[in-house]
């Protein structure tokens, strides 16, 4: 209860920082949030678009969170969230005559392999001693943008698309169902499977009991017979893999077709959800349904307001040493 | 021994939540005396030195230096009332040379360094006391002796008057042992005070002119050196007599039988500064012990890994129940009936952020898996470790609570009990009685003998020398990665295979 206070306590001091942050800029501080509250959780379209939000939140959230209980640092669920995005484009622009139900689980399983992949990738180097995971997930981050930034300005640009760097359309049958209307889609489901697997993976079965064992004392579990190489491998595949379907998701049910600006770092941002969280399911949700709310209010400050799209990452970062202070800067 | 103590301690009490660590203690400590604290583990011992040391605040009691008063709040502290302390982990930088080691830990450097005349110093100072220590070797060359040499110098260089040691002897050769005892009488006969803490009776009646034997976290008695018998201090230990329970026979039924374990001139890599395997040949027999002794870092830990198959061979071949095993996992040795005691359960064994009995089912979480891996059987793994710990004779423990809650002693009961639970066929026991206390390494050695008597083999690695003599079938002696001796402990002395452990077989023979 005590910690309850203390983090509301910080939360509350952060949104004050913010508000001279606000002033000085000569905002009225108060306008601002009032205007953040009503555009997101005032209305049921604006909980829907916090809802669709945090569905790639989730996603990414999860590809830190789960490796991240053997003590690996995924920073690149960015990167993880461009290729699975990719792989699923490809899927979707050269098999335009499947029908639905054939082609939106190809698409899928491409996300995340595409995801899964580039992860894997960084978890073989991790386990030949290469190189650590958190360097070379970090620098995937931008051979992925770039190398998604070389398709749609090259050999995938749509030539109807007067010159926008963009893949064609995707077909209909590649489109992710949406549901009530809203934009939320069918990523929602995959995001609230991925949770519960999550949970009860790690909490019931023998893999999590190995995990769990990695994650407290790895020279035991080793002597055990556990093999940790083959757990860092499978956790950074598994995890880029759902990285890679939020990305699937993006492209598919939100934009329509591939475009440089797939994502407002969301990787990053589940980055940072996942260590709020310290990797507790209930956790990701209430972090993801925070910073969703955030980067949305963000944007309605970029466009009621006039602040720049950076402004908002002030906030987030401020949220983030509340977060850190709640544990007396301690990671867990 | 007239003259007042130089370092008196009244009364002191310290509790941590649940255990009441120093219970009214009182201690004094004379000059130009070497004093021994004697007692099991969890006796208190190391919280009273260390609360000396300023490391921990007493609850309540007093300290008085020459009769006054005085409060050391950190190690700080103690330094400037010239108290220091030697740890079992020494704190120095391998790449630099002793004398830059030595000089960073002087107080008040000046902002230029005079390295000549701190040399200097050295040198006079290891001349006096017969360190031989050089003071332009870098660390990293020195051996564990040498390197616990430093460490006192440094203190004296720092004008410490009293010298606190935390089981000195831990990880040190017979000979250094030895050595380490001559350093000990030089620096009494300057009127140091020096107080160590042993488990160790032997050594507490080589070189102590007093002993304080604690239990319990109290003071059980303090009595001369030279009126101190080996079953007085064990009384004064424990409060009843406890026989040494080893069972040690004479022949060896092993010898018809097939080799359990055979390794055919097996090399590893060399990581750091330890020595890989070179050209090791070794068989194990069913119902025999096979004793390795060594200078801790000579190749035993790889020794333990390559046979668990940890460590990979890069030459050679192994082979396990007549089958090659070069290159099984860790988790196929371990499924074929393959137990491994280590010696700091809680480094490499236990998982104190598991429960018991998770800690339990990693001994083979495949056995303990339904589905295939979708949940785990909880009640075989509770069943099986409680028959274990009755077979045993162990206490209990609650199965739910993380393991890290209990005791450092049922941690390591309850890692033996795991180990033994599925009657393994082949012991790879690692330093077992390590820092137990008399009792609880009486009780890790009995269960080695009874596994061996119901036909298990075992490979004991150990440094105490008395516990190897005692346990083992046949002994082999490690050195620089080689194995350059093996006997049986009928045809060899201790001394002689001290000799082979340092290497240093007949040259310093002629000179001992």
């Amino acid at each position: 209860m005590a910690g309850l206070i203390r983090f509301v306590g910080l939360f509350a001091l952060a949104l004050m920082i913010f508000a001279a942050v606000l002033l000085v800029f000569g905002k009225n501080p108060i306008r601002a949030y009032w205007d953040i509250f009503s555009a997101t959780l005032g209305s049921s379209y604006g909980i829907s678009e916090v809802l669709v939000r945090m569905i790639p939140l989730i996603l990414t959230a999860l590809a830190v969170a789960l490796p991240s209980r053997i003590w690996l640092i995924n920073v690149g669920g960015e990167g993880q969230l461009f290729i699975g995005a990719l792989f699923a484009t490809w899927g979707a622009v050269n098999f335009t005559n499947l029908p639905a139900w054939l082609l939106l689980p190809s698409i899928g399983i491409l996300g995340f392999l595409g995801g899964g992949l580039w992860g894997a990738i960084s978890g073989f180097m991790r386990v030949r001693g290469w190189a650590s995971e958190t360097i070379s997930t970090l620098l995937m981050n931008y051979v992925a943008i770039l190398l998604v930034n070389f398709f749609v300005f090259g050999p995938w640009k749509d030539p109807e698309s007067a010159n926008y760097p963009q893949s064609a359309p995707f077909p209909d049958a590649a489109i992710l169902p949406s549901f009530f209307g809203t934009r939320i889609h069918l990523g929602a489901v995959l995001a609230i499977v991925g949770l519960i697997l999550f949970y009860f993976v790690l909490s019931r079965t023998r893999w999590g009991l190995e995990m769990r064992a990695i994650g407290v004392n790895q020279e035991a579990a080793r002597r055990n017979g556990i093999s940790t190489s083959r757990y860092i491998i499978l956790l950074m595949l598994i995890g880029g893999g759902m990285a890679g379907l939020a990305g699937m998701g993006e492209v598919s049910a939100i934009h329509g077709q591939l475009r440089p600006s797939l994502s407002p770092g969301l990787g990053y941002t589940g980055f940072l959800i996942s260590w709020m969280a310290g990797g507790h399911p209930i956790g990701i949700v209430a972090a993801a349904f925070l910073l969703s709310v955030i980067t949305s209010g963000g944007d309605i400050l970029q466009m009621t307001h006039r602040i720049p799209a950076a402004g908002v990452h002030i906030l987030m970062a401020l949220i983030l040493f509340v977060v850190l202070a709640r544990r007396g800067g301690k990671p867990r | 021994m007239n003259r007042s103590p130089l370092l008196t301690l009244r009364s002191m009490t310290k509790s941590f939540p649940g255990v009441l660590a120093n219970d009214h203690v009182d201690l004094d400590i004379y000059g130009g005396e070497v004093h021994a604290l004697l007692g099991e583990n969890g006796a208190g011992k190391s919280t009273l030195m260390k609360i000396l040391y300023g490391f921990y605040r007493p609850d309540s009691g007093e300290i008085r230096l020459n009769g006054q008063p005085v409060h050391i709040r950190s190690p700080h502290d103690a330094r400037q009332f010239r108290i220091g302390m030697v740890f079992q982990d020494f704190v120095q930088i391998p790449a630099m040379t002793v004398a830059e080691n030595i000089t960073l830990f002087l107080p008040d450097l000046p902002f230029v360094l005079n390295q000549a005349s701190i040399i200097k110093r050295i040198e006079e100072v290891s001349e006096r006391y017969g360190f031989k220590v050089n003071p332009h070797a870098p660390v990293w060359r020195l051996s564990v002796g040498e390197r616990q040499k430093v460490e006192v110098l440094k203190l004296l260089l720092a004008d410490a008057r009293i010298l606190i040691f935390d089981e000195p002897t831990r990880s040190l050769a017979p000979h250094e042992v030895d050595g380490l005892f001559q350093v000990f009488a030089n620096l009494k006969r300057d009127g140091y005070a020096l107080a160590f803490i042993t488990h160790k009776m032997k050594e507490v009646l080589a070189c102590a002119d007093r002993i304080t034997v604690m239990r319990r976290g109290k003071v059980a008695g303090t009595i001369k050196g030279s009126e101190a018998t080996e079953s007085s201090l064990i009384e004064l230990m424990f409060g009843k007599q406890i026989e040494e329970a080893l069972g040690r026979r004479g022949e060896t039924p092993a010898d018809g039988r097939k080799p359990l374990l055979e390794l055919k001139g097996v090399n590893t890599r060399s990581e750091g500064m330890a020595w890989g395997l070179k050209d090791v040949h070794l068989i194990i027999k069913p119902g025999e012990i096979v004793g390795v002794a060594g200078v801790s870092g000579n190749g035993q830990k790889e020794l333990g890994d390559v046979v668990l198959g940890l460590e990979k061979c890069t030459k050679g071949v192994k082979y396990l129940h007549g089958e090659k095993y070069t290159d099984w996992s860790v988790a196929q040795v371990r499924e074929s009936g393959v137990a491994f005691i280590p010696e700091d359960p809680l480094g490499m064994a236990a998982f104190p952020w598991l429960s018991v009995q998770e800690n339990m089912a990693m001994v083979n979480t495949r056995m303990y898996s339904k589905q295939g891996g979708l949940s785990m059987d909880w009640q075989a793994v509770r069943s099986d470790l409680q028959a274990s710990l009755e077979r045993l004779e162990f206490n209990i423990p609650p199965f739910y609570v993380p393991l890290g809650f209990l005791s450092g002693g049922n941690i390591q009961r309850m890692i033996l009990a795991r180990e033994m639970a599925h009657h393994p066929k082949l012991i790879i026991a690692f330093y077992p009685t390590r820092g137990l206390d008399v009792q609880s390494a009486n009780s890790a050695r009995r269960i080695l003998s009874t596994s061996r008597d119901q036909g298990a083999g075992i490979l004991l690695i150990s440094e105490d020398l008395g516990e190897l003599f005692n346990l083992s079938d046949r002994l082999v002696v490690m050195f620089q990665g080689r194995i350059v001796g093996e006997s049986t402990p009928q045809e060899i002395s201790m001394n002689e295979v001290g000799y082979l452990m340092t290497g240093s077989k007949g040259e310093n023979k002629k000179s001992d």
